[in-house]
């Protein structure tokens, strides 16, 4: 593992009722640079233990001295983007992981259609300056609810002129998915990032209209979602671990001094892959194909069933 | 220590490369068991002992100026060694960066760079260069950005765009493959351009490997080494001139074998370029001949070994069918189990 960047909070900028903009600046040094699409994971000590969530980093790649993310408050929240929200001032302290990327744009897309749904909207900010600075072509469509969750709008506006299609659920726009697809050409890209009905909407579309695979790309960093509690068994030394309800395996582990390998924490770069030898798993993944569920579980997001006991290959 | 560089010799014609006993003793010996077959080696980066080649990113050793001149005469006969497509743009940038401030960092001696926002000075004491320039201005340097800056480092650098679950080679500077060719392999995909190696395959090591490499992250570069044989300090063993050197493996006898026959050894790099996403493959050649190898005998031994017993699809592959074996009975002398056979 490489070491945590430190950085301090520069600005904190309220944009919408739920929508917090954090710039964090290097405590010394430089911070690395990034390419258009990296998120970094923010270490949040929140209630004793260490939370680790994923953002995107939405400035512009050229700029240097700087990073910016935005956080949108969850009503479900595990306490991460609360401590976002209510603690964390000007001033702070953080420890990030340095950026990564797992949802570049594709080099040779003739055309890039950009599809984004509330906060989804964070790793395109990054996408546009670099695909302005280009000159490539592209379009965004941004799907919002005015007044919460519409954050960047009036910029965006500003930038984009006709290349911005907004869409407000509370005036009951509505985005045509198959047409949109359906009217692009040979050689075109799309990109999805938003809630999980989105994402399914997009591929469900592109699918129907025989759309290729590799045109398709989505973030689907979704924070995990607490479920109940559960108990692990590690088969190199039987020690015997409790998963709290309200923690994922993956950073229960972590906390007992148990590290995996992990980019996303959202259950689809693959990198936290564990075996398991016995217990019923609640898969929550997007990565493993199904015959592989039966022997390995993606800690980073999927569970134990209610009081299930897990035996993993650790 | 500051690296002593030697005054220019020669890969080719009369061929003057020789190494000094510095250079023999960090010579990167690639066989860690006397037997050799295809694996998924490759390891973390991790800084090496000091000396060592391993010690920093990109090793500047005391060949730096013949290399660099030998390059430029590559250049000068075939200016399409150096390739950039345009979407690689930004990827030639990242790697001006990446080279500069690694090179002006480890070796502070020879390279220095300011930086004052967009605007560099560069300098380079070895090669008697000073540039000033715009980052992220082309218009601004001499040549291609890449080129610029390869022209100053030893080893090919290929760059890939990482795209559609698969690496494409989409630029590079190669002016000293081990037998390919950068116009030949240019917009191939990473499971195209390996498909000439037996073996490999079928044990599914470019699969593994492929999925390693697009996994690597910004700051954690990986390595692995990889060798073959070269009749004569040759570097520039490109497909598009085996007119001049491939008819040298047949001159290969019992009287020059020690010295005509090198173990050439490649130090394979892969970081990650921050701003493109791309990845860089450096390519760092080490040439070693028989006899100067064989000054340590316990690497003599094995390289008897390995050579001796290596499977015959990878001696083909690899080019050494014709003088293996006048090269295994030489290195005989060395292998105290087969003398005593
Ligand atoms: C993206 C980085 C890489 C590049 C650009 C690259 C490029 C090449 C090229 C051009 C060749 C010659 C193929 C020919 O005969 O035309 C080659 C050979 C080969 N590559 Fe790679 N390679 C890369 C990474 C790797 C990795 C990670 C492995 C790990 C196992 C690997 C294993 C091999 C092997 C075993 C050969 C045969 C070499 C021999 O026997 O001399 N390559 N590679
Ligand atoms: S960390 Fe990416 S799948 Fe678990």
């Amino acid at each position: 593992m490489t070491a945590a960047l430190e950085v301090q909070v520069a600005g904190i900028c309220q944009l919408t009722p739920v929508v917090r903009e954090f710039t964090l600046v290097p405590v010394d040094g430089i911070l690395p640079s990034f390419s258009c699409g990296s998120h970094v994971q923010v270490h949040i000590e929140a209630g004793g233990r260490t939370l680790r969530n994923a953002y995107s980093l939405l400035g512009d790649p050229a700029d240097r001295d700087h990073y910016r993310i935005a956080v949108r408050l969850q009503e479900a929240s595990r306490g991460g983007s609360r401590f976002m929200h209510e603690q964390l001032s000007v001033g702070d302290r953080l420890r990030l992981s340095p950026p990564a990327n797992l949802f570049a744009p594709h080099s040779r897309a003739r055309h890039h259609v950009l599809i984004a749904g509330g906060i989804g909207i964070t790793p395109f900010l990054s996408y546009i300056a670099e695909l302005q600075a280009k000159g490539a072509s592209f379009e965004l469509h941004y799907a919002y609810r005015a007044g919460l969750t519409d954050a960047y709008l009036a910029s965006l506006r500003q930038r984009l002129g006709e290349r911005l299609h907004g869409y407000d659920s509370l005036q009951g726009q509505r985005l045509d998915m198959g047409r949109l697809l359906a009217r692009q050409k040979l050689g075109t890209h799309a990109y999805v990032c938003g809630p999980q009905s989105l994402l399914d909407c997009v591929r469900e579309q592109a699918a129907m209209l025989g759309w290729p695979q590799s045109s398709l790309h989505w973030e689907a960093f979704a924070a995990p979602e607490p479920g109940a509690a559960f108990s692990v068994t590690l088969t190199s030394n039987g020690r015997q671990i409790d998963v709290p309800a309200d923690s994922s395996l993956l950073e229960t582990l972590e906390a007992h001094d148990v590290e995996l390998p992990n980019l996303c924490r959202g259950g689809v770069c693959g990198q936290c892959a564990t075996g398991y030898s016995s217990g019923e798993v609640e898969h929550r993944d997007s990565y493993l194909a199904p015959a592989e569920r039966a022997t390995t579980l993606m800690p980073c997001v999927s569970r134990g069933r209610c009081g299930s006991a897990l035996t993993l290959n650790l | 220590m500051p690296v002593t560089l030697k005054p220019v010799e020669t890969y080719r014609d009369d061929f003057t490369f020789r190494n000094s006993a510095e250079a023999i003793a960090r010579f990167p010996f690639p066989f860690p068991e006397d037997s050799y077959m295809y694996s998924v080696n490759i390891e973390p980066a991790t800084a090496g002992a000091p000396g060592s080649v391993f010690e920093h990113w990109f090793d500047i050793d005391e060949h730096y100026r013949s290399e660099m001149a030998e390059r430029a005469r590559v250049l000068e006969r075939d200016p399409d060694r150096c390739l950039v497509m345009p979407h690689m743009q930004q990827a030639g940038w990242d790697a001006v960066e990446m080279l500069m401030t690694h090179l002006a960092t480890d070796y502070p001696e020879w390279f220095e760079l300011e930086r004052d926002g967009e605007r560099w000075l560069w300098r380079n004491h070895a090669l008697d260069l000073c540039q000033r320039f715009t980052f992220g201005d082309p218009a601004s340097l001499p040549c291609e950005p890449l080129e610029y800056i390869t022209r100053q480092v030893q080893g090919d650098f290929a760059m890939l765009d990482q795209r559609d679950g698969n690496l494409w080679m989409d630029a590079g500077m190669i002016t000293c493959p081990a037998d390919w060719s950068i116009k030949f392999d240019a917009g191939m995909s990473f499971t195209q351009w390996h498909s000439p190696v037996p073996m490999a395959h079928q044990l599914g090591v470019f699969d593994r490997a492929l999925k390693y490499l697009m996994n690597i992250q910004v700051d954690q570069p990986v390595r692995r080494l990889n060798w073959t044989l070269t009749v004569n300090p040759r570097l520039d063993t490109s497909s598009e001139t085996f007119h001049e050197w491939g008819g040298e493996r047949a001159q290969v006898s019992a009287e020059n074998v020690a010295q005509r026959v090198h173990l050439r050894v490649e130090l394979q790099f892969m970081p990650r370029l921050p701003r493109s996403n791309a990845l860089l493959f450096g390519i760092r050649t080490y040439l070693i001949s028989l006899e100067e190898l064989a000054s340590n005998p316990a690497w003599a031994c094995r390289l008897h070994r390995v050579l001796r017993d290596l499977p015959e699809a990878i001696a083909d592959y690899k080019g050494m069918t014709l003088y293996r074996q006048t090269v295994v009975d030489w290195l005989r002398q060395f292998d105290p189990q087969a003398r005593a056979a």
